[in-house]
């Protein structure tokens, strides 16, 4: 075969590859094209994370509007604390909302669910969710039960 | 009872000596690297023969291994109820682990075992030490472009072997059992990580791809000049492959997404 059909085969192999990573990269690992949005900050501290994880989804009314950065414990109240980034479009969190920790589908992974409150006032970078909501335990719950409380 | 000690030690002696061969041949061969103007055509023709010809291979077993995939996954997922997570599960065992190795294994079967042959035949009929005797380095000339064709040419060939897997799996899970799309495709997205996975199956591919590349040139550039040195190097260079692959792929797991 001629050099130059082999180079032209070669080339369109080599783009077959990127073109492979690049469905890799979009389509199956879901990685979106755009910048880092930007940001903000706030916390919640809960009795029990449950099975929560970094890189977790918060949703509000079942949209995601933000992942968890970091779970750390809090050796003062020893409740864990768990850092969020917020989109900063959602800048308008009534400061009131709670903190709840759900699990999507009977064996799904857990994330944290927005309640909406009814302030005025709304939630600014650094802040803290007043109330918040752990996850659900089975355990617990299955011996509150047993215990009859 | 001596002379069965002996040949033991002449066993070992005989494994270092040639580990130290193919670590020195290495060096020669990277010490070569092609030049880029003129080795360039060489390293092309070589991509060819190692890569594009291995596509068709490929491409139909990552097909059916994604299919079968599809079948088990959804088999042993429906008792939970829970088939949507066949995305991630065909996702992520393709990604990380069969992509790589699956194709390791076609490779150093498809055009490993030529490469082998190719050269043993070269060193059989004395093109090698001819080539020598014109002031040409066979190793720069014949053994370089061939390993940089498989180094090239293996990371290429298993990422397109993990997307026409995930397709295969998702014609099988999708368009034949009827999960939904939308939660195959989410499932996926939210479980697969573009840096922890896909790009550590990249580097277990290129690991491999060196590897099996460097065995099969070794193999036949060492071989015994005869047609039973020739069929023996042929046999090696598949078998030392496959075992070098499944197990660097365990040290490379281990490393990467074991939690130490």
């Amino acid at each position: 075969m001629a050099q130059r059909t082999i180079e032209i085969v070669v080339g369109l192999f080599m783009v077959a590859g990127l073109a492979a990573l690049l469905v890799l990269a979009l389509q199956v690992s879901g990685l979106s094209p755009k910048a880092a949005e930007s940001t903000y900050t706030l916390y919640a501290n809960f009795n029990d994370t449950g099975g929560l994880t970094p890189r977790g989804k918060i949703s509000m009314a079942g949209v995601t509007v933000g992942t968890i950065e970091s779970i750390s414990l809090d050796k003062e109240t020893f409740q864990a604390r768990v850092k969020m980034s917020i989109q900063s479009e959602v800048d308008n969190i009534p400061a009131d909302s709670s903190a709840v920790i759900r699990t999507s589908g009977l064996l799904g992974e857990q994330y944290i669910d927005i309640s909406i409150g009814g302030d005025m006032e709304s939630l600014q970078e650094g802040d803290t969710f007043y109330s918040t909501q752990s996850a659900m335990n089975l355990e617990r719950l299955i011996s509150n039960f047993a215990s009859g409380k | 009872m001596l002379d069965r000690i002996a040949s033991l030690g002449r066993l070992g002696l005989d494994i270092v000596a040639s580990l130290g061969r193919s670590g020195r041949f290495l060096g020669g061969v990277l010490a070569g690297v092609p030049r880029p103007v003129s080795g360039f055509p060489l390293l092309v023709k070589q991509i060819y023969a190692v890569g594009v010809l291995s596509l068709a291979i490929v491409v139909v077993s990552g097909l059916f291994i994604g299919m079968v995939l599809g079948l088990q996954g959804y088999t042993i997922l429906s008792d939970y109820g829970s088939e949507s997570a066949i995305g991630q599960m065909i996702a992520l065992t393709l990604v990380r682990e069969l992509g790589p190795v699956v194709t390791a294994l076609l490779f150093a079967g498809r055009a490993g075992s030529a490469l082998t042959a190719e050269i043993g035949l070269m060193k059989a009929t004395e093109q090698l030490s001819s080539m020598e005797m014109m002031g040409v380095d066979p190793l720069r000339r014949v053994i370089a472009p061939r390993l940089w064709a498989g180094f090239i040419a293996m990371p290429i060939l298993a990422v397109i072997f993990s997307v026409v897997g995930i397709w295969g799996g998702m014609l099988v899970g999708v368009e034949w059992l009827g999960v939904f799309e939308g939660s195959f495709w989410g499932n996926m997205q939210s479980s697969v990580d573009f840096l922890d996975d896909v790009m550590n199956g990249v580097i277990k591919s290129v690991v491999f791809g060196f590897v099996c590349a460097w065995i099969a040139v070794f193999q036949g550039y060492d071989c015994v000049p005869t047609s039973a040195g020739i069929s023996s190097a042929t046999t090696k260079t598949v078998v030392y492959s496959s075992l070098a692959v499944l197990g660097l792929d365990f040290v490379l797991t281990a490393v990467m997404f074991g939690d130490f």
